[in-house]
């Protein structure tokens, strides 16, 4: 496991790691070899189907989302920066870091950051807003098969009643995180990677 | 309802009124029995036609009896239970039961007949409750605990003993409790047997309260294995206490520190050398699987009692041999015989746990060991109370700076209250020699005292406990539709993200272990049929997605094309709606088409889009008048209900009286069969402008290619079907191999350039088209997938595939160029 996958990768993208996402060096050293591992066809990228092949993730409703989330737009393979990219929206916000770096944006774990991966596993069109009928989808994912689609659309319109502040019928990013200001996302949202 | 519940009552009470009296009358006429028999074997004038053998009955009559009265104390505290009070946790009940029972046997004989003997809880009712404990036991959740377990085990119940000893013994010190003959180490005797929390009751009341799995596997976990800490710890003090004080010294400590060692990995050792006997033996047992059940059971106990003569610890052994042995004797026997065993373990433990706590009951009602000490006993409640708080929050904030997962607040707090004592605390105070602790009444009756207070009160208080607290902890105003949503979509996202990153930290040994495992251990203990059957619950989905599928296509084939949209066949109902609102964001133009067809609720779903409307006008005016009736409340509460319960929220395992979860089961299984109808329809998506030279493992295709000019694209009766179920056949299984092989999610075949009308037709529409198209389709997308099994790495095959790629494409091309016309 150790030498071969971690000979694969640079200390030079390492170091370019660290600095854009914030892990720490063993824990990118970790992830890669969690990445190698997953990657059967060892070309250095995953597709959809490395990911698929995990088998709880084809018991989590939200699973294909969630891996669509890895994929930047249109494509169909990631590589290790992006995969750490996406991670680092999970990692634990920690205190020290609001000060650390006011020239480089915002850090991609980020309560904002956090809350815009979790927008955009709904917004599939990436038009910056959760219309009806995208919200229908993510509910129906979540939801089982008993309950009927005329409820799940009364649930889907007073879901939509409450956030919407500008009565266009569907909810934007703004009201989003309006309406999620009082749940602690950071803590919702953060996976403890070992160190 | 009431007249039965007053029947079982009457009943219990009239046999133990009935046959208690018979029996000491009897008995007190035994030795008449005796005697005369041999004097009438002499004086035997005529032939007896019948005589009465009480004597030769009598142990076995009383056990049954008493086996017979548990079994319908039982059933009327379950039946009180539904209409009065599900406030009380049935233990409570059934001591309290006890209690009026007792109260009966006294009157009727002015002294304690029946008592719990120590040797019969320990041997006779307390194996099998445990074994059954760590039959179910889900073992991932224990192991990955396991840190966490052993420190509340050992430090837990170590710190809860001295602690417990010392104070009483400062108090006792301090005058508080009068005169006693007793002394230090005697208080820490007391201390130590005091101090263990029992599995029996944990069980029973936390079953009651349903608490998150992690929760639930620590208290468990800690009341199943402190018993290594508690027998070392009785028995070091009960040695110290018979050497007396000023022979202990440092060799001493160091022995008692020691033993626990050996004791205690003593005891778990022996327990897997009996797992794996059991497990050896259950392979070679298929031509006498009539009886292979009766070896759990069997060698469990002789695991249990093999500790014992040992001197090491009997509970943690027979634990150890059911955790280790579950895989390999589910996977060996019979599957007969694993339902077998799991209802005979169940209703053994079912059993033992009744009588248990009716004897606990019966107990109390004997003036002979009543001793009262006010000081002794209130302080003794008070001490073991407030220690077990005081250990349990320091413990986990040691714990939580390790953990992956911190333990909350609120977890901590259910676990210091759910610290519950019970019949091993008794049971060891009842063992304690007289002449050595003089104060041996007294330390019964506080055990006892101990015992129905945390077993009523706790088992009372606890789950408006952990309501009460839920809802402080939540927010102040209720949580918005959304908010809830969100909140359980984060617990899924958290739990994708976290199964992606492998759960690191614990993943590099669990995988060796894992890999060990399957090549050695399960290599040596498994049947070889059972080893390549293992994927058991992907077995099982594996046959369901088979029917499903089998069903979804037969039904097509008998309907043919366009009745097939129209019908409202269960079969295809879910596939519709995934169908409709998974593409209705994709090909919104292709819309106005679809009103055509009568497609009920998606179709509702798919113009809202297109018309841009607002959603509510719809076009289902039923659906409109229940929207505006529905309250606030209703929503809330069919979303609380249907949402998918993430792996945060899903109940344990381990139940008293149920074998698993259905809910969960059921659940698991509609997401799984989603998914990967969801997975199988992106086949059919064609993402724009992606390269389509993508590893695809496919191989034999130049075989295959050519089988397809035979097929014909509106081939109706059995050359379709056949194809497309032996293609659906092939393809599941790989599905569903917990992704060992690749499922070759057949990338988009079409380019880009052909799609436009041919994809649109395909997806957006209209199921009937669909049909239609599907049938020419996917028999040979399907079974290009095929041959995915036979290499999946090689890389010949994927040069193959590139190959072979483009010539599939152009026929397939010609195939639909010729249907769409």
């Amino acid at each position: 496991m150790g030498s071969r996958a971690s000979s694969l990768l640079r200390e030079e993208d390492i170091e370019e790691i660290k600095k854009e996402t914030g892990f720490s060096h063993s824990q990118i050293t970790r992830l890669y070899s969690r990445f190698h591992s997953l990657d059967k066809g060892e070309n250095g990228a995953l597709s959809r189907e490395d990911f698929q092949r995990i088998p709880e993730l084809a018991i989590n409703p939200l699973g294909d989302r969630i891996i669509n989330a890895f994929f930047p737009e249109g494509e169909d393979q990631v590589n290790f920066r992006g995969f750490m990219r996406t991670l680092a929206h999970f990692r634990p916000v920690e205190d020290n870091e609001k000060n650390k770096d006011p020239t480089s944006g915002e850090p991609l774990n980020s309560r904002a950051n956090k809350l815009l991966f979790a927008f955009r596993l709904y917004d599939l069109d990436r038009d910056d807003k959760i219309s009806r009928d995208e919200l229908l989808q993510v509910l129906r994912m979540m939801v089982g098969v008993n309950i009927s689609d005329e409820q799940l659309g009364s649930i889907a319109d007073r879901t939509i009643q409450e956030a919407d502040t500008n009565g266009d019928m569907s909810i934007s990013f703004s009201e989003f995180t309006k309406v999620l200001e009082k749940v602690d996302v950071e803590q919702k949202m953060s996976i403890r990677f070992l160190h | 309802m009431a007249s039965s519940v007053y029947l079982c009552l009457l009943r219990a009470v009239f046999l133990v009124c009935f046959v208690n009296p018979l029996i000491q009358g009897l008995s007190e006429d035994e030795s008449v029995f005796q005697n005369p028999h041999h004097q009438q074997e002499e004086n035997l004038t005529g032939l007896p036609i019948v005589t009465f053998k009480w004597h030769h009955v009598e142990t076995p009559y009383l056990v049954i009896i008493w086996v017979f009265v548990a079994g319908l104390a039982k059933l009327s505290v379950v039946e009180l239970n539904h209409h009065v009070i599900s406030v009380v946790p049935e233990s409570g009940l059934l001591i309290i039961l006890g209690f009026i029972l007792g109260g009966i046997v006294w009157g009727a004989d002015r002294a304690q007949t029946f008592k719990l003997l120590p040797p019969t809880f320990f041997y006779y009712l307390l194996p099998q409750i445990i074994l059954d404990a760590s039959y179910f036991m889900p073992n991932k959740l224990f192991f990955s605990n396991l840190g966490a377990i052993l420190i509340y085990a050992i430090f837990g119940t170590c710190w809860n003993a001295a602690t417990v000893g010392l104070s009483l013994w400062g108090c006792y010190e301090a005058g508080v409790m009068g005169n006693l003959d007793i002394g230090l180490l005697q208080f820490l005797l007391f201390g130590s047997l005091i101090a263990a929390v029992d599995p029996v009751a944990v069980i029973a009341v936390f079953e009651e309260v349903h608490v998150n799995e992690v929760l639930f596997i620590l208290v468990f976990g800690e009341s199943l294995l402190n018993d290594g800490v508690t027998v070392v710890l009785y028995n070091v003090f009960d040695a110290f206490v018979a050497l007396g004080g000023p022979r202990i010294d440092a060799a001493e400590i160091f022995k008692g520190i020691f033993s626990f060692v050996v004791v205690a990995f003593g005891g778990s050792f022996l327990g897997i050398g009996f797992a794996i006997l059991l497990s050896l033996l259950t392979r070679c047992t298929k031509h006498i699987q009539i009886i292979e059940a009766g070896f759990v059971f069997v060698v469990g106990y002789l695991a249990y009692l093999t500790a014992e003569m040992l001197s090491l610890s009997a509970i943690l052994s027979i634990t150890f041999c059911g955790i280790c042995c579950q895989k390999y004797v589910n996977a060996n026997m019979d599957e007969k015989s694993v339902t077998t065993v799991r209802h005979a373990m169940k209703l053994l433990a079912n059993g033992s746990e009744t009588m248990i706590f009716l004897f606990l009951g019966v107990t109390a009602i004997d003036t002979e060991i009543w001793v009262w000490n006010t000081g002794f006993i209130l302080l003794t409640l008070l001490f073991v109370f407030i220690y077990r708080i005081i250990g349990t929050f320091l413990f986990t904030w040691m714990l939580n700076k390790f953990r992956l997962v911190p333990i909350e607040v609120i977890d901590q707090v259910v676990m210091s209250y759910g610290g519950l004592r019970g019949a091993v605390a008794y049971g060891l105070a009842a063992l304690l020699d007289e002449d050595k602790i003089p104060e041996k009444n007294l330390m019964i009756s506080t055990t006892l005292i101990v015992v129905y207070f945390t077993v009523i009160l706790q088992g009372i208080t606890m789950k408006p406990l952990v309501q009460w607290l839920k809802v402080k902890r939540a927010a102040h105003s209720d949580l918005k539709l959304i908010e809830k949503l969100n909140n359980r979509a984060f617990d899924h996202i958290l739990a994708a993200v976290e199964d992606i990153c492998g759960r690191i930290g614990d993943n590099w040994w669990t995988r060796g272990w894992n890999r060990f495992e399957e090549n050695y251990i399960s290599w040596l203990l498994m049947k070889p049929k059972a080893r390549k059957n293992r994927d058991y619950l992907f077995s099982i989905f594996h046959k369901l997605n088979l029917e499903d599928a089998i069903n979804y296509v037969s039904e097509g084939e008998r309907q043919g094309s366009l009745a097939f949209s129209r019908s409202d066949e269960a079969a295809n109902v879910d596939f519709k709606k995934q169908f409709g609102s998974e593409f209705a964001d994709v090909m919104p133009n292709i819309m106005v088409d679809m009103s055509n067809y009568e497609l009920g609720i998606e179709h509702f779903s798919v113009t809202s889009i297109v018309k841009d409307t607002i959603p509510s006008v719809s076009l289902d005016i039923h659906g409109q008048d229940r929207k505006n009736a529905m309250d606030d409340i209703n929503a809330h509460h069919l979303l609380q209900q249907h949402l998918y319960r993430s792996r945060k929220h899903h109940r344990h395992k381990y139940s008293r009286s149920h074998f698993s979860i259905n809910q969960n089961e059921d659940e698991v299984q509609e997401i799984f069969q989603r998914t990967m109808r969801s997975r199988l329809e992106s086949f059919k998506s064609t993402k724009m402008g992606v390269n389509p030279a993508k590893k695809i493992t496919k191989h034999h295709k130049k075989e295959l290619t050519h089988k397809m000019p035979n097929g014909h694209p509106d081939g109706t009766g059995h050359l379709y079907g056949d194809e497309e179920v032996e293609g659906l056949c092939v393809f599941l299984p790989h599905l569903i191999e917990a992704g060992i092989e690749n499922p070759v999610f057949l990338p988009d075949m079409d380019s880009p350039t052909h799609s436009p009308p041919w994809l649109m037709e395909t997806e957006a529409v209209a199921p009937s088209q669909r049909a239609q198209r599907r049938l020419p389709w996917t028999p040979n997308r399907l079974r290009r997938l095929a041959p995915m099994r036979i290499s999946t790495c090689s890389t010949d095959s994927f040069l193959m595939a590139d190959v072979s790629l483009t010539l599939e494409e152009h026929e397939e091309h010609s195939q639909t160029d010729h249907v769409e016309m």
